[in-house]
């Protein structure tokens, strides 16, 4: 059956229609005397519609198109991390080997090392009884991460045998009472989520270090974010500090329809960025996935599938997995070119109508869960989005508002002024720190929730302030409304902002951004205290201690030094009361 | 091969031709349409079935009959490379305009290209050196970028993009830059402006360029930014040349997209523009940039006019989507009489941070670039206020902001058509100069340790 073979009747662009195979939706067939990846997408009568994974130009009608049985899948194992990857899981590297600098076409690659030797060591013993998902060894893959071996999902058993050792990824290295043999590698069809026992509420934060997004906008592990923003905002850099610098055990990066020399900056800086949770090389941690935009739209449409079925999978070993997506806007229009090549009835904008339903099926494949080996796992899900002009009226946009739980709104006008992350205050939000409130009261400060809401009213109150200040100047305002506008001010330049590219500031734990946040709050009661005893607000806005606490943010042991810096600042303001 | 010469022409609609029974015909592959008269046509297959091809004609359907003569050629377009393109003007279908002989080819490339594999791209981080101080210092260009200049109609860019092909250079190093210049349906007035500039500065010479002028085939401006394309990355991937792609105008390009999407009855995306204009776009501009192992380089600078000066139009959105970064030609400037009109607000350079700092320019780069944008971003959103409230109504730092904007645009922004800043000298200690405007209490960008060394008059040394 999956030898059948057909001919290719018609070619369009990625999409060519063959006829004489009757083959089940999304298998993968062989386009053409190159032997195309493609993957069936309509069947038309006798007509098989096939989106070609790789460049179609010289191929005509007549060549053959083979049925492989398979739908497209991906290889999961010992091997995945630190990888690169096209949307397909070719690694890129072995393609640069067997093609050189140039992408061509209809050459072949395994995603994972199949002669490779990893150390396998059983956990698990004879007669144990397993279930699919269940753990039973696992391979130090890389310093920081161990790559636990799970049985495939499906039905168990008792264990046979199981041996300890030297193995590569294919060879069996336990037998099921029933001849089950599992090895290390399985293989999962990239469509289908893999399964767990049940979806669990979120209620632990995933910490950024950044700032705005872990004090404001927080997102929880399992959540889903969308950060839609015009070009120049500052998406790619904002998923690439998440990247970097989330709590996650793993990351995952699909760079989908995006620059070249981003994929590469990423691939040259991350091998050396240390983790500041292990001090050990981000790259042990991370798969990349990246389909720029110039290669072929069809596998850039798999790509986001490729990629959070391979977070799916480290979630299953009971991992808190972090995907990001730059950009989904980009995997649409992929949707939409494929969906006009068709001729399918558009939707909005050009659009597949079922666009809302795939984004939606794609985030909803986040989650925290109860792994199939009882475990918990979670897979968080941040996805950039690239809204036409940077108006989110737009399909995608609304498609994934509609879904994610944290909106992070980039700001053109803030990335004008140099305001990074340009993320604006007023119209983002998070619908998750009710969950979480509890865990900062336990873990960081039992005020937590109270300094958050005290920062976010500060920052309404200036935006109103601020509609009187264009009417009438900032003069015309009482005192006690103009030190509001000052302390507002400091919440922005010395708190939201931070400097990705700055050593120090590119990164603050959530306890200091705790400790930043009080300061700011102190500022503001000290300077209402010497004002009501007769301290001018020039005065109290104006001692060189506040400047050093602020400037110190940008220097090694901040944490260990704003204490000291906070009381300096107490004492000066409390200084210009004497003063009068 | 022997090539079987069809006269099964069905429809002719636009710049698509219709045939039906051939033999089995590739896709993308190169067609010869011979007229009634004698007149020969070129196009290339855009959908193939055994029923029936449609082929786009670049240069233009008119004449062509249900008796004209298709044949297919068995081959994609390739473009006949060598190094002796250097010095040559070919028009917009790879043949010599310049009176001159064939190109003799030392290889038959594809002009479709392959994408670069992003695993073998090298990381652009080598600065180069414009002269000009509002790039320089703002929007810094590294080797191996695509950096488009979004102007509008009625502005300097030309002038700009001159300026650039005239000193660019690596500072500290003596490399030259081949300059591939591609037009793309601008008027003949244009053309002559750039080929004379490029001449007078003896560029020419160092150059090659692809000419496809407003009154030549619409259809076939789709094909030249990509015959520009193979010709650059020869050049640099195989003779080790750094090479700097200058294309105008991209919003001429789209609109043949347009053209070619209407006629095939294709969806349209926003404003009738295709819906795969992005990845269509992409794959010229991402045909920037360094490759691991090999010396050369390929520098894009594309312009194109914003329709209506609408940044979030379909063309400019885009393609800032996908370049790496852009420099915003102001209306506003030029009207006040400055040129470069460059506002660097709205500008970016998405690779500055990699080329700029200790080593590469110098270490207060970054600090000065953040303070110059604040200071002056500062300062042009005082101007709105000041008009409705007057200046009386702002406090002391809020004047200094104000007056700074006005100096920044006169002697930071503004320069000669020849000038040539260097860009320690001539551009971070002019800023710091222009910075003196401002107490350094209010220089909050800059680190101290910076305003120590350079500060005109603050600094400790």
């Amino acid at each position: 059956m999956s030898e059948e073979n057909g001919l290719i009747y018609r070619i369009s662009g990625p999409v060519v229609t063959a006829v004489g195979i009757s083959p089940r939706m999304y298998e993968v067939v062989r386009v053409g005397d190159e032997g195309l990846m493609g993957e069936v997408i309509e069947l038309h009568g006798d007509q098989s519609v096939i989106q070609v994974y790789e460049e179609t130009s010289g191929i005509r009608p007549g060549e053959p198109v083979i049925r492989t049985g398979q739908t497209l899948s991906v290889k999961l194992g010992p091997g995945l991390l630190t990888q690169i990857y096209d949307g397909i899981q070719r690694p890129l590297e072995d393609l640069e080997e067997t093609m050189g600098v140039f992408i061509t076409r209809g050459v072949d690659a395994d995603g994972l090392d199949l002669t490779k030797k990893w150390e396998f060591n059983a956990t698990a013993s004879v007669g144990d009884e397993v279930s699919g998902g269940s753990i039973i060894g696992f391979v130090q893959e890389t310093e920081t991460v161990e790559h636990r071996i799970m049985v495939p999902p499906g039905p168990g058993g008792k264990i046979a045998s199981i041996e300890s050792g030297e193995f590569d990824i294919t060879t069996t290295v336990c037998t099921l009472e029933d001849g089950t043999e599992v090895a290390m590698m399985q293989e999962w069809p990239v469509r289908t989520p893999r399964p767990f026992i049940q979806k669990n509420a979120p209620d632990v934060p995933l910490v950024t270090g950044q700032r705005i997004l872990d004090f404001l906008f927080p997102l929880a592990k399992g959540g889903t974010a969308g950060i839609p923003g015009p070009f120049g905002a500052g998406k790619t850099v904002t998923q690439q500090q998440l990247a970097r610098w989330s709590d996650a055990q793993i990351v995952v990066y699909i760079g989908c329809g995006e620059r070249g020399n981003e994929m590469t900056e990423v691939l040259t800086e991350f091998p050396h960025l240390m983790d500041p949770n292990t001090g050990k090389p981000l790259m042990n941690r991370t798969t990349m996935i990246a389909n720029t935009s110039n290669m072929p739209v069809a596998a850039r449409e798999a790509s986001v599938y490729t990629g959070i079925t391979i977070a799916e999978y480290f979630r299953d070993m009971g991992y808190d997995v972090a995907l990001m997506a730059d950009s989904t806007s980009r995997w649409a229009e992929a949707m939409r070119e494929i969906s006009s090549r068709l001729e399918e009835m558009p939707g909005e904008e050009g659009y597949p109508a079922y666009l809302s339903s795939r984004l939606a099926e794609f985030y909803e494949r986040a989650g925290r869960v109860q792994t199939l080996g009882g475990d918990d796992g979670s897979v968080s899900v941040i996805g950039a989005v690239s809204p036409p002009g940077g108006d989110i009226s737009e399909p995608v946009s609304q498609g994934t508002l509609r879904i994610v739980k944290v909106f992070w709104g980039l700001d053109a006008g803030l990335a004008r002024q140099r305001h990074f992350p340009a993320i604006n205050w007023l119209s983002s939000y998070s619908l998750y720190p009710q969950a979480l409130d509890q865990w900062y009261r336990d873990n960081i400060a039992s005020d937590f929730p109270e300094v958050r809401t005290k920062i976010s009213s500060l920052l309404q109150v200036e935006a109103e302030l601020q509609e009187i200040v264009q009417l009438v100047g900032s003069d015309a305002l009482p005192m006690d409304q103009q030190l509001t506008l000052e302390v507002a001010r400091m919440i922005r330049e010395f708190f939201l902002q931070q400097n990705a590219f700055h050593d120090v500031d590119t990164f603050s734990q959530l306890g200091l951004q705790y400790e930043m946040a009080k300061a700011i709050l102190t500022f503001q009661e000290e300077s209402e205290k010497a004002m009501a005893g007769g301290a001018g607000l020039e005065e109290v806005v104006n001692v060189p201690a506040r400047t050093d606490l602020m400037r110190g943010r940008f220097e090694e042991g901040y944490a260990e030094r704003i204490g000291k810096l906070l009381g300096e600042m107490s004492k000066q303001i409390a200084g210009t009361m004497e003063d009068n | 091969m022997s090539g079987k010469e069809y006269r099964t022409i069905t429809d002719v609609k636009g710049p698509l031709v219709f045939l039906e029974k051939t033999e089995p015909v590739s896709y993308g592959e190169i067609v010869q349409l011979r007229l009634s008269d004698g007149t020969m046509k070129n196009g290339q297959v855009l959908d193939t079935s055994d029923d029936q091809v449609i082929v786009q004609v670049f240069e233009g359907t008119a004449s062509v009959d249900r008796q004209t003569g298709v044949k297919f050629l068995g081959d994609v377009f390739r473009l006949p490379v060598s190094k002796g393109l250097i010095g040559r003007i070919l028009d917009g279908a790879g043949k010599p305009r310049d009176g001159g002989p064939e190109i003799v080819a030392e290889e038959m490339a594809d002009i479709i290209g392959a994408a670069i594999n992003p695993y073998s791209r090298e990381s652009p981080e080598q600065f180069i050196q414009t002269g000009i101080s509002a790039i320089d210092a703002c929007t810094s260009l590294v080797r191996g970028q695509k950096l488009p200049i979004f102007s509008a109609s009625g502005l300097p860019h030309n002038d700009i993009a001159l300026q650039i092909a005239r000193q660019a250079k690596l500072v500290g190093s003596d490399d030259d830059f081949v300059v591939v210049f591609c037009a793309m349906g601008i008027t003949a007035e244009e053309y002559n402006f750039f080929v004379h500039d490029l001449e007078r500065t003896g560029a020419l010479e160092n150059a090659a360029l692809f000419v496809n002028l407003a009154d030549d085939p619409a259809v076939e401006r789709l094909i030249t930014p990509r015959l520009a394309l193979t010709a650059a990355e020869y050049l640099a991937f195989e003779h080790d040349y750094h090479v700097l792609v200058i294309y105008t105008d991209m919003t001429n390009y789209c609109e043949s997209l347009r053209q070619i999407g209407a006629a095939r009855e294709e969806v349209p995306g926003r404003r009738g523009y295709p819906g795969y204009m992005y990845t269509d776009l992409a794959m010229l501009y991402e045909r920037a940039g360094m490759v691991k192992g090999k010396k050369g380089s390929i520098t894009q600078f594309p312009i194109l006019t914003m329709p209506g000066d609408d940044i979030t139009h379909p063309i400019p959105d885009l393609s800032g989507y996908i370049t790496e970064g852009q420099i915003v030609i102001s209306r506003e400037l030029h009207q006040k009489g400055i040129y470069p009109p460059i506002n660097v607000l709205p500008s970016l350079s998405r690779l500055m941070n990699a080329g700029i700092g200790e080593g590469k320019t110098r270490e207060d780069h970054k600090s000065v670039s953040d303070q110059l944008y604040a200071a002056y971003a500062g300062g042009r959103e005082l101007r709105g206020l000041v008009a409705i409230v007057g200046e009386d109504a702002l406090n002391e730092r809020d004047l200094q902001l104000l007056k700074f904007a006005d100096i920044f645009e006169d002697q930071f922004l503004r320069q000669s058509r020849d000038e040539d800043r260097s860009i320690s000298e001539g551009t971070l200690d002019l800023a710091w100069d222009l910075l003196t405007n401002i107490d350094t209490k209010y220089l909050v960008r800059l680190d101290q340790k910076w305003i120590d060394k350079y500060h005109p008059t603050e600094s400790k040394s």
